[in-house]
């Protein structure tokens, strides 16, 4: 896959048209999400927030590529996900998404040098590079010194470190997180909306990330809000802070 | 990817080394079982073979009565005498000896010291005949096979017991009823596969034995041996018509004496010894059946425990053949690994077992490498369902799993 030009990039990098996602069937199917229109351009940084059980996740997994509308059009970068096989899709997660979890999502006994290496393994990126990628990746989050220690031997901020230098390490173009901080303390979670904050700016990394604090909303530079499936409010913040992007 | 997936496996079997070895002790018993007994009965068969050659190089024996069948034909036989012994020189080529023998229990006595032996009449063949070396002293010389002096050549069991280090040649002993004089020792042989000792015998030319001894005519059996370049089933029918025609039987009805092929009776117990073998391994195998269960039930669990681990895998982009392939590989990575241990314990189990028995430790190759394929097989066979099963994993649920 070509690294795309996120900047000159005519089209947006996340569309959505009329997707609607039904769980099960009859009687009881469940309306996730109902008609839901969504663009993102590249270089956005965009605030998910909404009630629980609004359908925040399942939109993630949706423009995450880890699942296919029930009706309507996801495009990703101009590629039409509906239309793609599992393996495509995988594909097109291995080389392009990086997902951050609010369970972290570490493989247990196994050490951060080793979590972070592992989207390389699946890009069949050669041991020496792999390692060497992970490591400076490691670096850039502040945890070289812990690249030797498994999951159950760092704090809670530390993993979700690890996590996202696991969703950064292969250089994604969007970033994809469903509560980041959501099982982290208050001044944790302001040091990983800085990490992303930093990386939407510096590096140009689209982010979507998915969150039930307005403090952390906050952070970002356009706010969408879902209630029932839909989406209510679609804002750009003034004082939020984005490389480029224009709501749709 | 493959060389990845492998050490991936690796570090998930060492991150649950107890589990794992337990996983894999089914498999571990299972090939050590059967590579133990396919050793074993390697070097059982081996030393059959040695065995029965050590009785004399392509040794048949003609004996008189029915062979294999006890009853009234065994009394009614009668028996050879030197002059088919004569025959059988004469008329049929391919033999290197022809050794007539005829034998008795008897007491042995030398001074006051008594040993009950085999008193074997015989000629000075018989020591290459029957595979024999002459320690000390000499052989019958032709006048004495044909006179039939009171001489005698003792087996080393025999010297030991009755002369206990005195210098046997040149000793008169009492053989039975009649006294006769030492002329040489026989080296030992050792025991022979049945366990008999086959030193325990007394020589002496069976011309006096006839007179002497037995007090009869009779000889049997009929030692032959066959030259190298003839085929032993070959002499074998030439002596058998020979003694038809010799005793006066009529075409069509039976043999009243029996040939037996030392070489027939190795191979027999070979087959035999195979068979046995082949069944009890197959028995053993049963038990890398089971090891396979095992291992498919253990990967079933471990499948399941790690949900989380397929969705997050599927989540940064592995596909559902990758997630496979690492079950795969990690299944058949345990069962290749208990086939290695299987194979270690087993080699060292039949080494220790053939050495304790005294026969040979002959390892096979063979043996090994489809010891540790096959059990790769077990794992990759009984590793599919598991590994489908993660493989058919939506990553989504998995994620969601708790
Ligand atoms: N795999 C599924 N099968 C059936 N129903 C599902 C499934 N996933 C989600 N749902 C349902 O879809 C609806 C939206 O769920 P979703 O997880 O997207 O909500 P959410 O906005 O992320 O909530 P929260 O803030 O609690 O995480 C819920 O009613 C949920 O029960
Ligand atoms: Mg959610």
């Amino acid at each position: 896959m070509n690294p795309i030009d996120t900047v000159n990039n005519p089209v947006p990098l996340v569309e959505l048209k009329g997707v609607h996602r039904v769980f099960g069937r009859g009687e009881s199917a469940v309306h996730a999400l109902a008609g839901i229109d969504l663009k993102v351009e590249p270089g956005e940084f965009l605030a998910v927030m909404g009630a629980s059980g609004s359908g925040k996740s399942t939109c993630m997994n949706l423009i995450g590529c880890l699942d296919r509308p029930t009706a309507g059009h996801y495009s990703f970068d101009g590629i039409d996900v509906g239309a793609l096989s599992a393996d495509q899709l995988a594909l097109l997660r291995r080389h392009r998404i990086g997902f951050v979890f609010q369970g972290f999502n570490l493989l247990p006994r196994t050490t951060a040098l080793e979590n972070v290496e592992l989207p390389l393994v699946y890009q069949r990126v050669g041991s020496a590079e792999r390692h060497r990628r992970a490591l400076e990746t490691l670096n850039s989050l502040g945890l070289l010194h812990r690249a030797h220690h498994t999951p159950a031997e760092l704090s809670g901020g530390q993993q979700q470190r690890v996590a996202i230098a696991r969703a950064l390490v292969t250089q994604p173009v969007l970033l994809v997180a469903d509560e980041p901080t959501g099982n982290l303390d208050s001044s944790t979670s302001q040091e990983i909306m800085e990490l992303l904050t930093g990386l939407n700016r510096e590096q140009g990394i689209t982010i979507v990330m998915v969150t039930h604090e307005e403090d952390m909303a906050a952070f970002a530079s356009r706010i969408v809000v879902f209630v029932d499936g839909r989406i209510t409010r679609d804002e750009l913040r003034e004082g939020g802070t984005s490389c480029s992007g224009t709501p749709s | 990817m493959f060389w990845n997936t492998l050490l991936m496996s690796l570090r998930a079997i060492q991150r649950n080394a107890l589990r794992s070895f337990l996983t894999i002790l089914g498999i571990v018993i299972g090939v050590a079982a059967v590579v133990a007994l396919l050793t074993i009965g390697e070097g059982a068969k081996a030393q059959v073979t040695k065995d029965i050659s050590a009785l004399g190089k392509n040794l048949l024996s003609l004996h008189s009565g029915v062979s294999h069948r006890p009853g009234a034909s065994l009394m009614s036989a009668r028996a050879f005498n030197l002059a088919d012994v004569d025959a059988i020189r004469r008329d049929i080529d391919g033999i290197d000896h022809v050794v007539p023998s005829a034998s008795a229990r008897s007491l042995v006595v030398n001074s006051n010291v008594n040993w009950s032996t085999t008193i074997t009449g015989t000629t000075a063949d018989f020591l290459p005949c029957r595979g024999y070396k002459l320690e000390k002293g000499r052989v019958f010389s032709t006048a004495e096979e044909a006179s039939g002096n009171l001489v005698c050549l003792l087996g080393a069991t025999v010297s030991k017991e009755i002369l206990d280090g005195d210098e046997p040649v040149g000793q008169r002993i009492r053989a039975g009823r009649v006294s006769c004089l030492v002329i040489g020792v026989l080296e030992a042989k050792g025991q022979a596969a049945m366990g008999q000792d086959q030193d325990d015998l007394v020589l002496m030319p069976i011309r006096a034995f006839q007179r002497r001894v037995a007090g009869n005519d009779d000889v049997s059996p009929i030692y032959l041996n066959v030259s190298d370049s003839w085929s032993s089933t070959a002499i074998k029918s030439s002596v058998e018509s020979l003694m038809r025609e010799r005793r006066g039987i009529l075409p069509g009805a039976e043999d009243d004496f029996h040939v037996r092929d030392m070489q027939e009776i190795a191979s027999l117990v070979q087959g035999s010894a195979s068979v046995l073998t082949a069944l009890l391994s197959a028995i053993a195998a049963v038990s890398l059946l089971v090891g396979g269960i095992g291992i498919m039930n253990i990967m079933l669990v471990s499948v399941t425990e790690r949900t989380r681990e397929i969705g997050v895998r599927l989540a940064i982009g592995a596909t559902s053949a990758e997630v496979m392939q690492q079950f795969l590989v990690e299944a058949s990575v345990l069962s290749g690994l208990g086939g290695v241990i299987g194979l270690g314990l087993g080699l060292g189990g039949a080494a220790l077992a053939t050495r304790g028995m005294g026969m040979p430790f002959l390892p096979s190759p063979l043996v090994a490498t489809a010891a540790f394929v096959f059990s790769v097989m077990v794992g990759i066979v009984f590793g599919f369902l598991p590994a489908r099963r993660a493989a058919g994993l939506n990553p989504i649920e998995a994620l969601r799993h708790e």
